[in-house]
Protein backbone atom coordinates (compact mmCIF):
# COMPACT_ATOMS: atom_id res chain seq x y z
CA UNK A 1 0.00 0.00 0.00
CA UNK A 2 1.11 3.09 -1.29
CA UNK A 3 -0.65 5.41 0.71
CA UNK A 4 -0.36 3.99 4.73
CA UNK A 5 -1.52 7.46 6.14
CA UNK A 6 -5.20 6.88 4.50
CA UNK A 7 -5.53 4.00 7.44
CA UNK A 8 -4.20 6.22 9.84
CA UNK A 9 -7.47 8.31 9.23
CA UNK A 10 -10.14 5.70 10.69
CA UNK A 11 -9.13 5.87 14.41
CA UNK A 12 -10.18 10.07 13.99
CA UNK A 13 -13.20 9.14 12.13
CA UNK A 14 -14.53 6.47 14.96
CA UNK A 15 -13.10 8.29 17.74
CA UNK A 16 -15.48 11.08 16.60
CA UNK A 17 -18.52 8.59 15.40
CA UNK A 18 -19.62 7.69 19.57
CA UNK A 19 -20.30 11.17 20.75
CA UNK A 20 -21.78 12.62 16.92
CA UNK A 21 -23.84 9.70 16.75
CA UNK A 22 -24.86 8.41 19.76
CA UNK A 23 -24.01 10.46 22.87
CA UNK A 24 -25.66 8.93 25.33
CA UNK A 25 -25.21 7.62 28.65
CA UNK A 26 -26.10 3.62 27.65
CA UNK A 27 -25.63 1.16 27.25
CA UNK A 28 -22.81 0.18 29.02
CA UNK A 29 -19.71 -1.26 27.28
CA UNK A 30 -17.13 -3.07 29.19
CA UNK A 31 -19.08 -2.25 32.16
CA UNK A 32 -18.21 1.55 31.88
CA UNK A 33 -20.82 4.16 29.65
CA UNK A 34 -21.14 4.41 26.41
CA UNK A 35 -19.09 7.22 25.68
CA UNK A 36 -16.04 6.26 27.43
CA UNK A 37 -16.01 3.10 26.70
CA UNK A 38 -16.26 3.57 23.16
CA UNK A 39 -13.26 5.77 23.30
CA UNK A 40 -11.56 2.87 25.02
CA UNK A 41 -12.30 0.52 22.09
CA UNK A 42 -11.01 3.30 19.40
CA UNK A 43 -8.09 3.59 22.02
CA UNK A 44 -7.15 -0.29 21.47
CA UNK A 45 -8.12 -0.11 17.39
CA UNK A 46 -5.53 2.59 17.51
CA UNK A 47 -2.90 0.76 18.31
CA UNK A 48 -4.10 -2.14 16.22
CA UNK A 49 -4.04 -0.15 13.30
CA UNK A 50 -1.20 2.05 13.57
CA UNK A 51 0.85 -1.79 13.65
CA UNK A 52 -0.63 -2.70 10.36
CA UNK A 53 0.38 1.00 9.17
CA UNK A 54 3.68 0.27 10.70
CA UNK A 55 4.29 -2.99 8.89
CA UNK A 56 3.19 -2.04 5.28
CA UNK A 57 4.70 1.73 5.78
CA UNK A 58 7.58 2.06 2.46
CA UNK A 59 9.46 4.99 4.42
CA UNK A 60 9.98 2.63 7.65
CA UNK A 61 11.06 -0.32 5.44
CA UNK A 62 13.14 2.03 3.73
CA UNK A 63 14.99 3.39 6.98
CA UNK A 64 15.42 -0.30 8.31
CA UNK A 65 16.98 -1.12 5.25
CA UNK A 66 19.42 2.05 6.35
CA UNK A 67 18.75 4.42 2.96
CA UNK A 68 17.45 7.64 3.41
CA UNK A 69 13.72 7.38 2.90
CA UNK B 1 0.79 14.10 58.31
CA UNK B 2 4.62 13.69 59.30
CA UNK B 3 4.89 10.61 57.62
CA UNK B 4 3.17 11.74 54.47
CA UNK B 5 5.10 15.15 54.13
CA UNK B 6 8.63 12.82 55.02
CA UNK B 7 7.67 10.28 52.08
CA UNK B 8 7.36 12.85 49.66
CA UNK B 9 10.57 14.95 50.39
CA UNK B 10 11.75 11.16 50.18
CA UNK B 11 10.47 10.88 46.79
CA UNK B 12 11.60 14.71 45.60
CA UNK B 13 15.81 14.05 47.48
CA UNK B 14 15.72 10.33 45.24
CA UNK B 15 14.50 12.41 42.20
CA UNK B 16 17.49 14.64 42.51
CA UNK B 17 19.73 11.80 43.27
CA UNK B 18 18.78 10.01 39.98
CA UNK B 19 19.31 13.42 38.61
CA UNK B 20 22.83 13.52 39.83
CA UNK B 21 24.11 10.42 38.94
CA UNK B 22 22.37 10.83 35.26
CA UNK B 23 24.62 13.72 34.62
CA UNK B 24 27.92 12.31 36.56
CA UNK B 25 30.98 12.59 34.19
CA UNK B 26 29.24 13.91 31.20
CA UNK B 27 30.80 17.19 29.28
CA UNK B 28 27.34 19.51 29.70
CA UNK B 29 27.60 21.27 26.70
CA UNK B 30 24.64 22.98 24.73
CA UNK B 31 23.82 19.74 22.45
CA UNK B 32 24.08 17.19 25.84
CA UNK B 33 22.09 19.53 28.30
CA UNK B 34 19.05 19.99 26.15
CA UNK B 35 19.20 17.39 24.09
CA UNK B 36 21.83 14.67 25.31
CA UNK B 37 23.42 14.24 22.45
CA UNK B 38 20.97 12.95 20.40
CA UNK B 39 22.26 9.50 21.96
CA UNK B 40 18.97 8.45 23.50
CA UNK B 41 17.41 4.63 22.07
CA UNK B 42 13.62 3.65 21.62
CA UNK B 43 13.14 3.40 25.82
CA UNK B 44 14.67 6.91 26.91
CA UNK B 45 12.60 8.29 24.03
CA UNK B 46 9.48 6.56 25.00
CA UNK B 47 9.98 7.74 28.77
CA UNK B 48 10.33 11.14 27.82
CA UNK B 49 7.54 11.49 25.57
CA UNK B 50 5.97 9.92 27.97
CA UNK B 51 7.29 12.09 30.72
CA UNK B 52 4.83 14.86 29.29
CA UNK B 53 1.82 12.36 28.95
CA UNK B 54 2.00 11.82 32.46
CA UNK B 55 1.96 14.55 34.33
CA UNK B 56 0.11 16.50 37.19
CA UNK B 57 -2.44 17.25 34.02
CA UNK B 58 -3.18 13.58 33.94
CA UNK B 59 -3.24 13.20 37.10
CA UNK B 60 -4.88 15.57 39.18
CA UNK B 61 -6.25 17.52 36.34
CA UNK B 62 -7.96 14.73 34.37
CA UNK B 63 -9.56 13.46 37.78
CA UNK B 64 -10.78 16.97 38.70
CA UNK B 65 -12.15 17.39 35.16
CA UNK B 66 -14.05 13.86 36.01
CA UNK B 67 -15.21 14.95 38.75
CA UNK B 68 -16.62 18.34 38.03
CA UNK B 69 -17.45 18.39 34.19
CA UNK B 70 -18.07 14.08 33.53
CA UNK B 71 -17.74 13.66 30.37
CA UNK B 72 -16.09 16.15 28.81
CA UNK B 73 -12.90 14.37 30.50
CA UNK B 74 -13.10 11.64 27.59
CA UNK B 75 -11.35 14.47 25.21
CA UNK B 76 -8.14 13.80 27.39
CA UNK B 77 -8.27 10.01 26.76
CA UNK B 78 -8.97 10.55 22.95
CA UNK B 79 -6.79 13.42 21.64
CA UNK B 80 -3.66 11.47 23.71
CA UNK B 81 -4.33 8.35 21.22
CA UNK B 82 -4.79 10.27 18.18
CA UNK B 83 -1.55 12.65 18.65
CA UNK B 84 0.26 9.44 17.90
CA UNK B 85 -0.86 8.79 14.57
CA UNK B 86 0.30 12.23 13.90
CA UNK B 87 3.43 11.95 15.08
CA UNK B 88 4.14 8.89 13.59
CA UNK B 89 4.14 10.41 9.77
CA UNK B 90 5.22 14.28 11.38
CA UNK B 91 7.92 13.25 13.75
CA UNK B 92 10.48 10.77 11.36
CA UNK B 93 10.92 13.67 8.84
CA UNK B 94 11.56 16.71 11.36
CA UNK B 95 13.80 14.27 13.43
CA UNK B 96 15.90 13.54 10.39
CA UNK B 97 15.64 17.47 9.37
CA UNK B 98 16.98 18.43 12.98
CA UNK B 99 19.90 16.35 12.99
CA UNK B 100 21.36 16.92 9.46
CA UNK B 101 21.49 20.52 10.51
CA UNK B 102 22.32 20.36 14.37
CA UNK B 103 19.22 21.87 15.64
CA UNK B 104 18.56 21.66 18.66
CA UNK B 105 15.14 23.79 19.59
CA UNK B 106 11.77 23.80 17.81
CA UNK B 107 12.80 27.90 16.49
CA UNK B 108 15.60 26.19 14.71
CA UNK B 109 13.62 23.94 12.25
CA UNK B 110 11.08 26.62 11.59
CA UNK B 111 13.85 29.44 11.10
CA UNK B 112 15.47 27.18 9.08
CA UNK B 113 13.15 25.80 6.92
CA UNK B 114 11.50 28.73 5.81
CA UNK B 115 14.91 30.67 5.57
CA UNK B 116 13.89 33.25 8.02
CA UNK B 117 15.31 34.04 11.73
CA UNK B 118 12.56 36.35 12.25
CA UNK B 119 10.42 33.51 12.02
CA UNK B 120 12.60 31.68 14.52
CA UNK B 121 11.98 34.17 17.12
CA UNK B 122 7.97 34.44 16.73
CA UNK B 123 7.98 30.65 17.14
CA UNK B 124 10.54 30.98 20.06
CA UNK B 125 8.12 33.90 21.67
CA UNK B 126 4.97 31.77 20.64
CA UNK B 127 6.31 28.81 22.77
CA UNK B 128 7.33 30.60 25.88
CA UNK B 129 4.10 32.30 25.73
CA UNK B 130 2.15 28.63 25.67
CA UNK B 131 4.57 27.30 27.88
CA UNK B 132 3.86 29.43 31.01
CA UNK B 133 -0.08 27.92 31.89
CA UNK B 134 1.70 24.81 31.56
CA UNK B 135 4.02 25.61 34.12
CA UNK B 136 1.64 27.20 36.10
CA UNK B 137 -0.59 23.65 36.42
CA UNK B 138 2.28 21.79 37.29
CA UNK B 139 3.04 23.95 40.17
CA UNK B 140 -0.47 24.54 40.60
CA UNK B 141 -0.25 20.68 41.32
CA UNK B 142 2.73 20.23 43.25
CA UNK B 143 0.92 23.02 46.00
CA UNK B 144 -1.93 21.08 46.23
CA UNK B 145 -0.13 18.02 46.99
CA UNK B 146 1.92 20.00 49.18
CA UNK B 147 -0.88 21.33 51.12
CA UNK B 148 -2.93 18.13 51.11
CA UNK B 149 -0.25 16.32 52.29
CA UNK B 150 0.41 18.47 55.25
CA UNK B 151 -3.32 18.00 55.87
CA UNK B 152 -3.47 21.56 55.61
CA UNK B 153 -0.48 22.77 57.76
CA UNK B 154 1.19 24.21 54.84
CA UNK B 155 -0.50 26.92 53.12
CA UNK B 156 -1.19 27.14 49.35
CA UNK B 157 1.73 29.84 48.58
CA UNK B 158 3.92 28.27 50.51
CA UNK B 159 3.29 24.58 49.16
CA UNK B 160 3.61 26.34 45.51
CA UNK B 161 7.08 27.94 46.38
CA UNK B 162 8.73 24.74 47.90
CA UNK B 163 7.40 23.25 44.91
CA UNK B 164 8.82 25.61 42.64
CA UNK B 165 12.38 25.53 44.72
CA UNK B 166 12.40 21.96 44.11
CA UNK B 167 12.13 21.95 40.33
CA UNK B 168 14.86 24.84 39.93
CA UNK B 169 17.21 23.06 41.64
CA UNK B 170 16.88 19.84 39.95
CA UNK B 171 16.33 21.64 36.63
CA UNK B 172 20.09 22.97 37.33
CA UNK B 173 21.35 19.91 38.58
CA UNK B 174 20.42 17.20 35.75
CA UNK B 175 19.10 18.71 32.67
CA UNK B 176 17.15 16.26 30.59
CA UNK B 177 18.87 13.12 31.09
CA UNK B 178 18.37 13.41 34.14
CA UNK B 179 14.60 13.94 33.26
CA UNK B 180 14.31 10.82 31.45
CA UNK B 181 16.06 8.66 34.00
CA UNK B 182 13.50 10.22 36.90
CA UNK B 183 10.39 9.24 34.04
CA UNK B 184 11.01 5.70 34.92
CA UNK B 185 10.89 5.80 38.18
CA UNK B 186 8.21 8.14 37.94
CA UNK B 187 5.82 5.80 35.44
CA UNK B 188 6.37 3.12 37.29
CA UNK B 189 5.49 4.43 40.55
CA UNK B 190 2.14 6.93 38.92
CA UNK B 191 0.82 3.46 37.00
CA UNK B 192 0.93 1.69 40.49
CA UNK B 193 -0.95 4.13 41.92
CA UNK B 194 -3.52 5.39 39.56
CA UNK B 195 -4.33 1.58 39.19
CA UNK B 196 -4.69 0.62 42.68
CA UNK B 197 -6.61 3.70 43.93
CA UNK B 198 -9.07 3.55 40.38
CA UNK B 199 -9.71 0.08 42.10
CA UNK B 200 -9.64 0.03 44.76
CA UNK B 201 -11.88 3.38 45.84
CA UNK B 202 -15.09 1.98 43.49
CA UNK B 203 -14.67 -0.85 45.17
CA UNK B 204 -14.40 0.34 48.75
CA UNK B 205 -17.48 2.70 48.57
CA UNK B 206 -19.76 1.29 45.44
CA UNK B 207 -18.64 -2.69 45.61
CA UNK B 208 -17.14 -2.25 41.94
CA UNK B 209 -16.84 0.08 38.84
CA UNK B 210 -19.62 -0.89 36.99
CA UNK B 211 -21.79 -0.13 40.66
CA UNK B 212 -19.88 3.24 40.69
CA UNK B 213 -20.75 4.74 36.99
CA UNK B 214 -24.74 3.45 37.79
CA UNK B 215 -24.41 4.82 41.30
CA UNK B 216 -23.16 8.48 39.43
CA UNK B 217 -26.05 7.89 36.29
CA UNK B 218 -28.93 7.66 39.31
CA UNK B 219 -27.62 11.11 40.85
CA UNK B 220 -26.78 12.79 37.60
CA UNK B 221 -28.34 11.45 34.50
CA UNK B 222 -26.41 13.47 31.91
CA UNK B 223 -23.46 13.73 33.76
CA UNK B 224 -21.77 11.17 32.01
CA UNK B 225 -22.22 12.50 28.20
CA UNK B 226 -22.28 15.60 26.32
CA UNK B 227 -24.43 18.52 26.90
CA UNK B 228 -26.28 20.17 23.89
CA UNK B 229 -24.68 23.42 24.60
CA UNK B 230 -21.19 24.48 26.04
CA UNK B 231 -19.50 21.54 26.55
CA UNK B 232 -21.02 19.38 23.66
CA UNK B 233 -20.26 17.21 21.05
CA UNK B 234 -18.47 19.86 18.91
CA UNK B 235 -16.94 21.39 21.87
CA UNK B 236 -15.41 17.65 22.11
CA UNK B 237 -14.02 17.41 18.43
CA UNK B 238 -12.81 20.72 18.09
CA UNK B 239 -10.83 20.42 21.33
CA UNK B 240 -9.23 16.81 20.53
CA UNK B 241 -9.04 18.11 16.82
CA UNK B 242 -7.07 21.21 18.42
CA UNK B 243 -5.37 18.70 21.28
CA UNK B 244 -4.04 16.18 18.82
CA UNK B 245 -2.56 18.75 16.50
CA UNK B 246 -0.81 20.27 19.05
CA UNK B 247 0.43 17.64 20.98
CA UNK B 248 3.61 17.82 19.50
CA UNK B 249 4.16 21.32 18.84
CA UNK B 250 5.55 21.70 22.62
CA UNK B 251 8.86 23.00 22.60
CA UNK B 252 9.80 20.78 24.57
CA UNK B 253 8.34 17.35 23.16
CA UNK B 254 9.40 18.33 20.09
CA UNK B 255 12.97 19.48 21.81
CA UNK B 256 12.40 15.96 23.50
CA UNK B 257 11.61 14.57 19.90
CA UNK B 258 15.93 15.06 18.65
CA UNK B 259 16.79 13.27 21.39
CA UNK B 260 15.88 9.75 19.66
CA UNK B 261 18.50 7.68 18.24
CA UNK B 262 16.84 7.09 15.07
CA UNK B 263 13.13 7.91 13.49
CA UNK B 264 11.87 4.20 14.05
CA UNK B 265 11.96 5.22 17.27
CA UNK B 266 8.34 7.63 16.74
CA UNK B 267 6.79 4.75 14.98
CA UNK B 268 7.10 2.41 17.50
CA UNK B 269 6.00 4.68 19.57
CA UNK B 270 2.82 5.47 17.50
CA UNK B 271 1.67 1.63 18.37
CA UNK B 272 2.74 2.05 22.07
CA UNK B 273 1.84 4.91 23.46
CA UNK B 274 -1.87 5.04 22.47
CA UNK B 275 -2.01 1.92 25.19
CA UNK B 276 -0.07 3.24 27.55
CA UNK B 277 -3.06 6.38 27.74
CA UNK B 278 -5.59 3.49 29.13
CA UNK B 279 -3.77 4.39 32.66
CA UNK B 280 -5.94 7.28 32.40
CA UNK B 281 -9.10 5.37 32.98
CA UNK B 282 -8.43 4.38 36.25
CA UNK B 283 -7.63 8.23 37.15
CA UNK B 284 -11.24 8.16 35.71
CA UNK B 285 -12.72 6.13 37.71
CA UNK B 286 -11.00 8.16 40.89
CA UNK B 287 -12.80 11.47 40.06
CA UNK B 288 -16.06 9.95 39.21
CA UNK B 289 -16.31 7.98 42.17
CA UNK B 290 -14.96 11.42 44.35
CA UNK B 291 -18.08 13.59 42.46
CA UNK B 292 -19.94 10.89 44.57
CA UNK B 293 -18.16 10.56 48.02
CA UNK B 294 -16.75 13.75 48.50
CA UNK B 295 -18.73 16.27 46.47
CA UNK B 296 -18.58 20.19 46.59
CA UNK B 297 -15.88 21.29 45.25
CA UNK B 298 -16.56 24.29 42.89
CA UNK B 299 -14.23 25.52 39.98
CA UNK B 300 -10.47 25.61 40.48
CA UNK B 301 -11.15 23.21 44.13
CA UNK B 302 -11.87 20.39 41.88
CA UNK B 303 -8.14 20.16 41.33
CA UNK B 304 -8.02 18.61 45.12
CA UNK B 305 -10.65 15.70 44.34
CA UNK B 306 -8.02 12.96 43.73
CA UNK B 307 -6.20 14.07 46.81
CA UNK B 308 -9.49 14.95 48.96
CA UNK B 309 -10.92 11.70 48.70
CA UNK B 310 -7.67 9.61 49.17
CA UNK B 311 -7.09 11.68 52.63
CA UNK B 312 -10.63 10.42 53.26
CA UNK B 313 -10.15 6.95 52.25
CA UNK B 314 -6.74 5.67 53.10
CA UNK B 315 -4.17 6.57 56.03
CA UNK B 316 -1.43 9.34 56.28
CA UNK B 317 1.66 6.77 55.47
CA UNK B 318 -0.47 6.06 51.73
CA UNK B 319 -1.61 9.42 51.29
CA UNK B 320 2.47 9.81 51.16
CA UNK B 321 3.05 7.33 48.72
CA UNK B 322 0.14 8.84 46.02
CA UNK B 323 1.56 12.45 47.17
CA UNK B 324 5.12 11.05 46.31
CA UNK B 325 3.76 9.74 42.84
CA UNK B 326 2.01 13.33 42.37
CA UNK B 327 5.35 15.28 43.13
CA UNK B 328 7.30 13.29 40.12
CA UNK B 329 4.35 13.64 38.11
CA UNK B 330 5.24 17.55 38.54
CA UNK B 331 9.09 17.47 38.82
CA UNK B 332 9.26 15.84 35.72
CA UNK B 333 7.71 17.83 33.28
CA UNK B 334 8.13 20.66 35.16
CA UNK B 335 11.78 20.53 34.75
CA UNK B 336 11.45 20.25 31.13
CA UNK B 337 9.43 22.76 30.57
CA UNK B 338 11.44 25.19 32.39
CA UNK B 339 14.70 24.43 30.66
CA UNK B 340 13.18 24.49 27.21
CA UNK B 341 11.66 27.74 28.08
CA UNK B 342 15.08 28.84 29.55
CA UNK B 343 16.85 27.98 26.59
CA UNK B 344 14.08 29.41 23.80
CA UNK B 345 14.76 32.53 25.18
CA UNK B 346 18.69 32.24 25.60
CA UNK B 347 18.94 30.64 22.43
CA UNK B 348 16.50 32.07 20.63
CA UNK B 349 16.40 35.55 21.43
CA UNK B 350 19.10 36.61 23.17
CA UNK B 351 22.21 35.17 20.42
CA UNK B 352 19.66 36.54 17.87
CA UNK B 353 20.39 40.23 19.32
CA UNK B 354 23.77 38.85 19.99
CA UNK B 355 25.39 37.32 17.46
CA UNK B 356 28.98 36.46 18.90
CA UNK B 357 27.46 34.81 21.46
CA UNK B 358 29.24 31.19 22.29
CA UNK B 359 27.52 28.05 23.21
CA UNK B 360 29.12 28.67 26.74
CA UNK B 361 27.32 31.39 27.00
CA UNK B 362 23.53 30.42 25.58
CA UNK B 363 24.59 27.48 28.01
CA UNK B 364 24.55 29.83 31.02
CA UNK B 365 22.19 32.63 30.81
CA UNK B 366 19.68 29.35 29.88
CA UNK B 367 21.06 28.25 33.47
CA UNK B 368 20.60 31.63 35.20
CA UNK B 369 17.30 32.19 33.47
CA UNK B 370 15.84 28.86 35.10
CA UNK B 371 15.07 30.47 38.75
CA UNK B 372 13.27 33.77 36.45
CA UNK B 373 11.27 31.32 34.88
CA UNK B 374 10.55 29.45 38.52
CA UNK B 375 9.73 32.85 39.94
CA UNK B 376 7.26 33.94 37.04
CA UNK B 377 5.37 30.34 37.37
CA UNK B 378 5.37 30.26 40.95
CA UNK B 379 3.67 33.47 40.76
CA UNK B 380 0.65 33.21 38.14
CA UNK B 381 0.28 29.86 40.60
CA UNK B 382 -0.55 31.80 43.47
CA UNK B 383 -2.37 33.97 41.74
CA UNK B 384 -4.25 32.57 39.41
CA UNK B 385 -7.32 30.17 40.25
CA UNK B 386 -8.48 28.08 37.23
CA UNK B 387 -8.95 24.36 36.94
CA UNK B 388 -5.54 22.50 35.54
CA UNK B 389 -7.29 21.59 32.75
CA UNK B 390 -8.36 25.19 31.30
CA UNK B 391 -4.73 25.90 31.90
CA UNK B 392 -3.70 23.24 29.77
CA UNK B 393 -6.51 23.91 26.86
CA UNK B 394 -5.42 27.71 27.21
CA UNK B 395 -1.54 26.55 26.05
CA UNK B 396 -2.78 24.38 23.41
CA UNK B 397 -4.61 27.48 21.84
CA UNK B 398 -1.24 29.02 21.78
CA UNK B 399 0.55 26.51 20.83
CA UNK B 400 -1.33 24.18 18.16
CA UNK B 401 -1.05 28.02 16.18
CA UNK B 402 2.65 26.74 14.91
CA UNK B 403 1.25 22.94 13.44
CA UNK B 404 -0.16 24.53 10.21
CA UNK B 405 3.12 25.93 8.71
CA UNK B 406 5.38 22.99 10.66
CA UNK B 407 3.35 20.55 8.32
CA UNK B 408 3.47 22.84 5.35
CA UNK B 409 6.85 22.86 6.01
CA UNK B 410 7.34 19.16 5.63
CA UNK B 411 6.03 19.21 2.08
CA UNK B 412 7.66 18.61 -1.12
CA UNK B 413 6.47 21.69 -2.47
CA UNK B 414 5.54 23.96 0.56
CA UNK B 415 3.05 26.41 -0.68
CA UNK B 416 3.83 28.63 2.12
CA UNK B 417 6.04 31.51 2.59
CA UNK B 418 7.66 32.61 5.35
CA UNK B 419 5.77 35.89 5.32
CA UNK B 420 2.77 33.45 4.88
CA UNK B 421 3.68 31.31 8.18
CA UNK B 422 4.28 34.52 10.45
CA UNK B 423 0.94 36.20 9.36
CA UNK B 424 -1.30 32.62 9.86
CA UNK B 425 0.87 32.65 13.72
CA UNK B 426 -0.01 36.03 14.16
CA UNK B 427 -3.52 35.75 13.20
CA UNK B 428 -4.05 33.01 14.99
CA UNK B 429 -2.24 34.02 18.25
CA UNK B 430 -4.32 37.22 18.34
CA UNK B 431 -7.38 35.45 18.19
CA UNK B 432 -6.06 33.48 20.98
CA UNK B 433 -5.33 36.76 23.05
CA UNK B 434 -8.21 38.59 22.16
CA UNK B 435 -10.95 35.20 24.00
CA UNK B 436 -8.43 34.74 26.43
CA UNK B 437 -8.02 38.46 28.04
CA UNK B 438 -11.33 39.21 27.35
CA UNK B 439 -12.95 35.76 28.79
CA UNK B 440 -15.06 35.49 25.45
CA UNK B 441 -16.88 32.69 24.02
CA UNK B 442 -17.45 32.64 20.51
CA UNK B 443 -21.12 32.09 21.53
CA UNK B 444 -21.45 35.62 23.82
CA UNK B 445 -19.50 37.54 20.53
CA UNK B 446 -21.96 36.19 17.83
CA UNK B 447 -24.96 34.38 19.45
CA UNK B 448 -26.65 34.17 16.22
CA UNK B 449 -24.30 30.96 14.79
CA UNK B 450 -25.67 27.91 14.84
CA UNK B 451 -24.92 25.87 18.19
CA UNK B 452 -22.37 23.93 16.77
CA UNK B 453 -20.07 26.59 15.86
CA UNK B 454 -20.79 28.72 18.75
CA UNK B 455 -19.50 25.71 21.32
CA UNK B 456 -15.94 25.36 18.99
CA UNK B 457 -12.72 25.55 20.99
CA UNK B 458 -11.71 28.88 20.03
CA UNK B 459 -8.72 27.60 19.57
CA UNK B 460 -9.43 25.39 16.75
CA UNK B 461 -11.22 28.63 15.58
CA UNK B 462 -8.25 30.16 15.63
CA UNK B 463 -6.86 27.46 13.61
CA UNK B 464 -9.15 28.15 10.75
CA UNK B 465 -8.08 31.74 10.79
CA UNK B 466 -4.54 31.24 10.76
CA UNK B 467 -4.87 28.77 8.00
CA UNK B 468 -6.79 31.29 5.74
CA UNK B 469 -4.58 34.04 6.91
CA UNK B 470 -1.15 32.18 6.28
CA UNK B 471 -2.28 30.73 2.47
CA UNK B 472 -3.59 34.11 1.59
CA UNK B 473 -0.55 35.84 2.34
CA UNK B 474 1.77 33.00 1.05
CA UNK B 475 -0.38 33.90 -2.10
CA UNK B 476 0.51 37.26 -2.53
CA UNK B 477 4.29 36.73 -1.62
CA UNK B 478 4.83 33.01 -3.73
CA UNK B 479 6.46 35.16 -6.41
CA UNK B 480 9.01 37.28 -4.71
CA UNK B 481 9.72 34.39 -1.97
CA UNK B 482 9.81 31.45 -4.82
CA UNK B 483 13.61 31.02 -5.16
CA UNK B 484 14.15 31.18 -0.87
CA UNK B 485 11.27 28.91 -0.47
CA UNK B 486 12.10 25.46 1.03
CA UNK B 487 16.46 25.60 -0.71
CA UNK B 488 17.23 22.00 -1.60
CA UNK B 489 18.96 19.64 1.10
Amino acid sequence: MKHPGLLAIIPFIGMFAGPVFHNAVTPFIFGMPFLLGWTVIWVLLTSVIMALVYLIDPHRKAADAGEAP
Amino acid sequence: MIVALILIAASAAGALAIGVAARSGKEMGLEQWTVAGRGFGAMLVFLLLAGEIYTTFSFLGASGYAYGLGAPAYYILAYGTLAYIVSYFMLPPVWRYARRHHLVSQPDFFAHKYGSPALGVLVALVGVVALVPYLVLQFTGLGIIVQAASYGAIPKAVSIIIGAAVVTLYVVISGVRGSAWTSIVKDAMIILVAVFIGLYLPVHYFGGITPMFTAVTQAKPAFLAFAATGKSVSWFVSTVMLTALGFFMWPHSFGACYTARDANVFRKNAILLPLYQLVLLFVFFVGFTASLVVPGLKGAATNMALLKICVAAFPPWVVGIIGAAGVLTALVPGSLIMMTSATLFSRNFVAIMRPGQSDEETVRLAKYLVPVVAIIGAYFAISGSSTIVALLLMGYSFVTQLFPSLICALLRRNPVTAPGAFAGIVAGVAVVVYFTVTNETIGKLLPGLPEFVRDLNIGSAALLLNVVVMLAVSAVTARAYATADNPAE
